[in-house]
């Protein structure tokens, strides 16, 4: 992404590059009156840039700005083995959720702020919209799908959850749970402090925190 | 009288889903032939587009088809669009490209070149209003919901004051309203204050950004989208497709998170309907977290001033307020009027004045967000309390008896009744869950360069309308089902209003279903899911249909076996005869028998006088079993209030301006309780938000170039784990309100606003009582005041750092 260029009062602007992400080619005229004080020309539009690569319905897009063709990767998936053919640019949120169909990987911010789109890989918390697909190899991958019993029987963090009531929208709890699930795989009696620290990636706008650390101590003392 | 039900927790039907990722949010939904939009997005904050070529984004192989202004209804007024030539906002779609795949949509929109004409922008409402002044929009600089749009130019007399860093109370507003004599009452205050102070506007940042997937079959549009309400939605969702409500199928079994963003119907949600029709193919619109930052809308800002006048027993004589209303560009959100009236109820002045005016901006568009004026305005009026405390000797709980409203309180312009109102109670209440006697005793206690403060609060919101529509309906497998039109905005409170129909059919809730989140189950005249309404509003209504239903079956059963429906009543889920235990029937074979009597009780013939879209619904249903339908017309005089209040304590660093919150407690004044566990979620929210608001959010624009500088999560600091205590407390008065059937008001607005006040509160309690005139607080304003240097900020200057 270029640096955005600024308008200097008073002179006109000339051509804005169209390399930017996401914004087309910009022709800005002369300023009309003195009192327009400046534009820029690419940063307004960076958020679309974001969840570009995908080759979202399977497609194998042969653009020259998606850049490589698909390749067939054999993942470790809940304890399964999936095959899929992954873009070399993939996120691994857009493999589970377009390739695998597994929506209940949620992405939010798609850029590892929020924590919406947490799995768990070899016991550790991971952003899957920040982790590319070809690296994930065959490392055991568990998603929210992944924790129920084989009759649907929940997961005891996915009953403390509903008992304390922690979820208010649920958008986040998907990774709220996961983040629990690697907690206490690592520390199965933590304090509320530190179950604090350990979910702390994971934002709530509904701000559910208290409701949810009440279900990862409720599913600790279960534990 | 014990309920069954209400004022029980319960295990709402929804919350499974959410657990274990089967909840569908709007982009979780896949059909077959589905392909993806996306957008070409205004780079400037206003400007006139005079060209675009689309040429060359159109030969890519993959693309489908594009969509700009031309194709979509133009605006009118200040009102949003879908697409538009003429951007009063960065971020604003101007169009929109639709390939077999995201990619190719994405590298389509940077082939596309589009010409832009610069016009003047503004950030700071003051500066529009200065004689000369930028307008946000061509044809004027001042809009709102119900105010078309205008210009307002103040003089350059009135602009003297603002060099001396104070809002002028002389320029021209928009809206004015008083009551009682108000010099007067200035006159004989012990202690006035008049200060000038502003509020940031902050954005909504719902997790999940407004996704919308459509497609149209069989003459319908389906449209899957992340709304808080269903039906209320529909007429507006299906105007801004062009389409009559009856031919809209409106998908939205869940929301992540509105917060009054997603509350009416907004226009992006029709754009893939628009692209459908136009390509043929179902289209996905993906939000970008950015993108929902730019047109997610945002809370309006307020520059205000305000003179307050204390008797010597603290009661509050006399409230001048004056607002300008950072609008956005559109019409923006009803803000600077809902706060006068929250401090009209808070205070109950004796005399008040309020005018003010909102005014454009290009900004990120206004829209309400949980608790609108009445949560910006509670921190600019709280810390009032606090210094007329201190200067007359009171304390600070005490001074917020004095003023509290109850039962009898007039407030607002209209001077409107209450239904009923308990904030002294609600003082009390929080006052014992937090320990005020204890903890305020702490205040300014010091360790090192750590220092305590104690803060109250308190907020309000409205908390209720009426007349709506309920629908309910037993099957003949004697099953409950309770329709539900209002929507789901993640609060269970759609649930916990629906167990007032079980309760009132004395039904087993284990055979109650909800039917909801999809128009084709049938549902009924709902309001939105916004304003703190939903458990007044639909408590009356499914009440209304419950009793419905409730006369039906006693009718049913004296029809069956003989007598008058009075010599019936209700039983575990039978209608039985109080004199003659033999003669009973099942629900379920009451619902047969409505089937067979057909007429209103099973349908076919509805009541006249309710909404159409509920005796569509109505007549779907019928013969399918007991119809219970109602309009809620009991009767409604005066305005339920949600009154909340919120008590914290905080660890202050006086070197680092940060600091650390230790406790809170927070209660609600609601009527009575019917879900505690999702009252106790709502007021721990609500405060982590306000802490939000308080201490952390807002916009901020490079005022030399109108380019925003927070549009991540990163940048605009929603409250995390670790900004807010690990526990906190609540409590409620929980006395019945009498105009609502089982005594319930709504409440999840002023929790946020009792906590923001609060804190604000706390912090200047911490540094012996200064105040800032401004939220939000952050570290810096508070390390400058510690040290005695002036702020980087000019009291009246608006989206700075």
């Amino acid at each position: 992404m270029k640096d955005p260029i600024l308008y200097i009062p008073g002179s006109d602007i000339a051509a804005v590059d169209d390399a930017a992400p996401g914004t087309s080619v910009l022709r800005i005229r002369a300023s009309r009156r003195a009192f327009i004080k400046g534009i820029i020309a690419s940063g307004a539009v960076a958020g679309s840039s974001a969840f570009l690569f995908g080759g979202l319905t399977g497609c194998a897009p042969d653009q020259p700005g998606a850049g490589a063709v698909e390749r067939l990767l054999s993942l470790n998936i809940n304890g399964k083995v999936r095959r899929v053919d992954v873009l070399p640019n993939e996120t691994l949120a857009m493999t589970l959720r377009y390739k695998l169909g597994l929506t209940g990987t949620k992405l939010s911010c798609d850029r590892g702020e929020c924590g919406a789109c947490t799995v768990v890989i070899d016991g550790r918390t991971v952003y899957s919209c920040s982790t590319l697909t070809h690296m994930v190899g065959q490392r055991e991958v568990r998603t929210i799908e992944g924790l129920e019993g084989p009759n649907g029987e929940l997961h005891p963090i996915q009953q403390a959850f509903i008992d304390e009531l922690g979820p208010q929208c649920g958008f986040c709890t998907p990774g709220q749970i996961m983040s629990t699930v690697a907690l206490l795989e690592a520390n199965p009696k933590p304090t509320r402090d530190q179950a604090r620290h350990a979910l702390s990636g994971n934002l709530c706008r509904c701000g559910a925190y208290d409701h949810y650390l009440n279900s990862v101590m409720r599913a600790a003392q279960g534990a | 009288m014990a309920h069954k039900l209400l004022g029980k927790d319960f295990t709402p039907p929804d919350i499974r889903g959410k657990v274990t990722g089967k909840a569908k949010y709007a982009e979780d939904f896949r059909v077959d032939g589905m392909v993806f939009a996306k957008m070409l997005l205004s780079p400037m904050p206003h400007a006139r587009v005079t060209s675009i070529d689309t040429s060359e984004a159109e030969a890519m192989p993959g693309v489908l088809g594009v969509l700009t202004a031309d194709d979509v209804p133009p605006g009118q007024g200040a009102n949003e669009v879908i697409l538009t030539n003429t951007p009063h906002f960065i971020g604003e779609p101007i169009l929109a490209i639709a390939a077999i795949d995201e990619t190719t949509a994405a590298d389509a929109i940077e082939k596309v070149k589009v010409e832009y004409e610069p016009l003047p922008y503004v950030i700071d409402p003051l500066e529009s209003l200065y004689p000369g002044g930028p307008d946000a929009r061509e044809g004027g600089n001042v809009a709102n919901l119900q105010i078309p749009l205008q210009t307002v130019k103040w003089t350059a007399r009135d602009f003297a004051e603002v060099e001396e860093n104070q809002l002028p109370m002389s320029g021209q507003p928009v809206v004015e309203w008083s009551y009682g004599d108000l010099e007067a009452e200035f006159e004989k205050s012990a202690v006035v204050y008049d200060e000038t102070f502003v509020t940031a506007s902050n954005s909504h940042h719902s997790m999940e950004p407004r996704t919308a997937m459509s497609y149209w079959e069989n003459g319908k549009c389906f449209v899957y989208g992340s709304s808080q309400s269903q039906s209320f939605f529909m007429p507006g969702l299906a105007g801004l497709i062009g389409i009559d409500s009856k031919d809209l199928v409106y998908i939205a079994e869940f929301c992540g998170g509105g917060f009054g963003s997603k509350g009416a119907p907004y226009a992006l949600m029709a754009l893939p309907a628009y692209m459908s029709k136009k390509i043929g193919r179902p289209v996905m619109l993906r939000v970008t977290r950015a993108e929902e930052y730019y047109l997610g809308s945002n809370r309006a800002g307020f520059q205000g001033r305000a003179r307050i006048g204390f008797a010597k027993n603290g009661k509050v004589n006399a409230v001048d307020l004056y607002l300008v209303q950072s609008n956005g560009p559109n019409s923006g959100f009803w803000d600077f009027t809902d706060a006068p009236g929250a401090v009209s109820i808070c205070y109950q002045p004796n005399a008040m004045r309020y005018r003010g005016l909102p005014v454009l901006t290009n900004t990120p568009p206004g829209g309400p967000q949980r608790g609108p004026g009445e949560n910006q305005i509670a921190c600019a009026f709280e810390p009032f309390l606090d210094r007329a405390a201190a200067e007359l000797g009171i304390d600070r709980v005490e001074i917020r008896k004095i003023n509290a409203p109850d039962n009898d309180s007039l407030f607002d312009g209209h001077q409107n009744p209450v239904t009923s109102a308990y904030q002294r109670e609600c003082l009390t209440i929080g006052a014992e869950k937090f320990g005020w006697n204890e903890k305020s005793k702490r205040s300014r206690e010091r360790k090192g360069s750590k220092v305590i403060g104690v803060g109250v609060g308190q907020a309000y919101h409205s908390a209720g309308f009426a007349g709506f529509d309920g629908l309910v309906r037993i099957t003949p497998d004697g099953i409950l089902h309770i329709h539900s039109g209002v929507g789901n905005l993640g609060t269970y409170s759609y649930a916990a209003t629906a167990r007032i129909a079980a309760e009132v059919l004395n039904y087993d809730w284990e055979h109650c279903v909800i039917e909801r989140g999809d128009s084709r189950k049938q549902l009924p005249w709902n309001f939105m899911q916004v304003g703190s309404n939903t458990s007044f509003t639909m408590g009356r209504s499914y009440h209304a249909a419950a009793v419905d239903a409730k006369n039906k079956l006693l009718e049913i059963a004296a029809a069956t076996h003989g007598g008058s429906p009075d010599d019936y009543e209700l039983g575990d889920e039978v209608v039985r005869s109080k004199a003659d235990g033999a003669a009973k029937m099942t629900y379920a074979e009451a619902a047969q028998k409505a089937i067979e009597m057909a007429g209103k009780f099973d349908g076919s013939e509805p009541p006249a006088d309710i909404n159409p879209m509920t005796t569509a619904s109505t007549a779907a249903l019928a013969g399918s079993g007991l119809i219970g339908v109602a309009k809620d017309n009991y009767e409604i005089n005066g305005v339920p209030p949600a009154l909340a209040t919120g008590f914290m304590m905080i660890e202050l660093d006086t070197e680092t301006g940060t600091f650390e919150i230790l406790d809170y407690a927070g209660a609600i004044d609601c009527g009575t309780v019917i879900h505690p566990m999702g009252l106790a979620t709502q007021i721990k929210g609500g405060a982590v938000m306000g802490i939000g608001l308080a201490s952390k959010e807002r916009i901020v624009y490079d005022p030399q170039n109108g380019v925003a500088a927070n549009v991540g999560f990163y940048q605009a600091k929603p409250p995390s784990y670790l900004d807010v205590p690990a526990t906190m407390e609540w409590g409620a008065v929980d006395i019945a309100d009498p105009q609502s059937p089982l005594g319930t008001r709504g409440m999840g607005e002023p929790v946020m606003g009792c906590a923001a006040s609060a804190l604000v509160c706390a912090i200047s309690d911490a540094l012996g009582g200064h105040y800032f005139n401004r939220t939000p607080i952050v570290a810096d304003m508070i390390v400058n005041a510690v040290s005695g240097r002036p702020q980087s900020h000019k009291p009246l200057q608006v989206a700075t750092f």
